[in-house]
């Protein structure tokens, strides 16, 4: 769920974007690529193209369903999206590694998803 | 509707989406369940049938619409959704009119989507 509890900033190319206790945004508005980029570099994560593929998957799939997606969904929705090769929860535990769904929202921008463990 | 596939869970919506917040806990509860694999099935009786008309928009106090919800549960493969043809009826609503594609069912096949589910939960 999203929280609107700011915890700290993250400064992006001057701006200072507010934080939840989690890392999740407290305005989705705020989300832009530089954001993201910026959310990954702190966690030593970089991101290939293969990565932004599924950000965008995620983002599509916010802007349908308001809703951040747990991992079936989230893989059913790859799967459809890029085909099925990188429909897989394998495929999208190597790129986002301990929980896809959860890390791939925070970098998207949307809230953490709520049917998740 | 005779076949009624059997499943883990049958979640029983009877509230319509305004008012209170019964219809999203239901489906929260639906896609928790789904999300951990489970074979959920969903049944539409009285009010609930409200939840599936058109063209809803969120509620004035900005409480997010339930359209979204019901159009994620393919997402979450839960796609059996029975709808009682009697509480459709009463309310003078087609099956056009509804925003997802569902099974009608009525009297003794509701009783059957009883009998084919392992866990009931009642919203």
């Amino acid at each position: 769920m999203a929280s609107t509890e700011i915890y700290r900033y993250l400064t992006v190319s001057d701006q200072e974007i507010a934080l939840d206790p989690e890392g999740y945004l407290v305005h989705l508005q705020d989300w832009s690529p530089d954001v993201a980029l910026v959310l990954a570099a702190e966690e030593g994560r970089e991101l290939t193209e293969e990565h932004w593929e599924v950000i965008t998957v995620l983002r599509d799939f916010y802007a349908r369903f308001e809703t951040a997606p747990a991992m079936r969904p989230l893989v059913k929705a790859v799967g459809q999206a890029l085909g099925p090769e990188k429909g897989k929860s394998l495929h999208l535990m190597k790129l986002f590694p301990d929980s896809p769904a959860k890390v791939g929202a925070r970098l998207a921008g949307l809230p953490k998803p709520a049917n998740c463990l | 509707m005779n076949d009624i596939p059997e499943g883990d869970l049958l979640v029983i919506l009877r509230h319509g989406p305004h008012g209170n917040s019964w219809l999203r806990e239901g489906l929260d509860a639906a896609l928790v369940a789904a999300a951990f694999g489970q074979r959920v099935s969903l049944l539409f009786l009285g009010e609930g049938v409200m939840a599936l008309l058109k063209d809803q928009q969120e509620g004035p106090l900005g409480q997010k619409g339930t359209q979204p919800m019901l159009e994620m549960l393919g997402m979450y493969d839960i796609e059996t959704l029975l709808v009682d043809r009697r509480a459709l009826s009463e309310r003078g609503i087609e099956v056009d009119d509804l925003c997802v594609s569902v099974s009608l069912v009525e009297g003794e096949a509701i009783a059957g989507a009883l009998a084919h589910h392992r866990q009931i939960l009642n919203f």
